[in-house]
């Protein structure tokens, strides 16, 4: 399992990489469109992770002890918080839809501050996001530049959530692949192989999310 | 797998330190540290989330009470990241093609 997870390092390490080149290379326009994603929903799901990380590390412990009911229990645990994880990844990308900052077409980093009551923000928040886009703007040497950068960071952010995600919905597919067998009472001392193994992959896509969490919400937040 | 069996105890003690770390990184987030000194935001971020990788790879991840064969093979994962890392940054760093 670990060389596998070996493999993994390196395929959201490329992305990572690129990740901070870009962020150096084009650091003005990251750092705010960064701040345009909401740090509560990023941070409630970070607690959410590592809590079905703690779930899963005690439904390896339940098989080890041969406690067969509480490794179902602690399987649909975190089975449940995964789906919570996901379920708020889906209102994030939901409010980024609404504010037109999904690459492609209808892109546009202008549109809350134009049409005000369009996005889901406070007018004080819509008239801070106004002066700072005006500073960038002229900094940038106007729209058609921001909106070319921080579509680069948006094509990121949902590379990566999106990957992250889908090793979310796979890590779903398997726990409900255990869960099914634990029902039936296979996993006990003697035999827990499976249980431990998806708790590696799922604690490693735990450990992905702890560094998108900073580098996509928190270091341009100040 | 080897079997070590970790308490619960430890688990949980494991997550009430990663909770911690959250809240510290979130807080540290919200001041101003480059003021002090030269990207300090961006290297406190990253060694809190070290931190936490690195606590949930021993513990959670059971490396701690791995034999030495699963450790060579946890070292040399995030090894070869360390060169992509490295090299790759290390390049774009003192070349005079950089964009900027």
């Amino acid at each position: 399992m670990w060389i596998f997870l070996s493999t993994e390092i390196l395929f959201f390490g490329g992305l990572f990489l690129t990740y901070t080149i870009n962020r150096h290379t084009y650091a003005d326009v990251f750092s705010f469109s960064s701040r345009t994603i909401k740090l509560s929903w990023g941070a409630i799901n970070t607690v959410v992770l590592i809590g079905s990380s703690l779930t899963m590390a005690m439904s390896v412990w339940s098989a080890q002890v041969g406690r067969k009911k509480l490794v179902t229990f602690f399987l649909v645990a975190t089975l449940v918080l995964g789906t919570v994880f996901l379920g708020i990844k889906g209102i994030e990308y939901h409010d980024k839809f609404v504010e037109h900052h999904v690459p492609g077409l209808n892109f546009d980093m202008y549109y809350c501050t134009n049409n005000p009551g369009a996005c889901n923000l406070s007018p004080e928040d819509l008239a801070k996001e106004k002066v700072e886009l005006d500073e960038l703007t002229k900094k940038m040497g106007g729209e058609n530049s921001v909106n070319a950068n921080s579509q680069l960071f948006f094509s990121l952010y949902f590379g990566m959530t999106g990957l992250h995600a889908l090793h979310m919905i796979i890590g779903a597919a398997l726990l409900l692949w255990l869960i099914k067998q634990s029902m039936s009472g296979r996993f006990a001392a003697q035999y827990n192989t499976p249980v431990e193994n998806v708790g590696l992959y799922w604690h490693f896509v735990d450990i992905v999310w702890i560094y998108l969490f900073p580098l996509l919400y928190l270091i341009d937040r100040h | 797998m080897s079997e070590h069996i970790v308490s619960p105890k430890i688990y949980i003690l494991i997550f009430a330190v990663l909770m911690v770390l959250t809240i510290t990184t979130v807080y540290a987030a919200t001041v101003d540290l480059n003021a002090y000194f030269h990207s300090l935001n961006v290297i406190v971020a990253l060694v809190i989330a070290t931190c936490k990788a690195i606590l949930v790879i021993l513990f959670f991840m059971h490396a701690y009470y791995s034999s030495k064969r699963t450790k060579l093979i946890v070292f040399a994962g995030f090894f070869w990241l360390a060169i992509m890392l490295s090299l790759t940054l290390g390049d774009y760093a003192t070349r005079s093609w950089d964009v900027h």
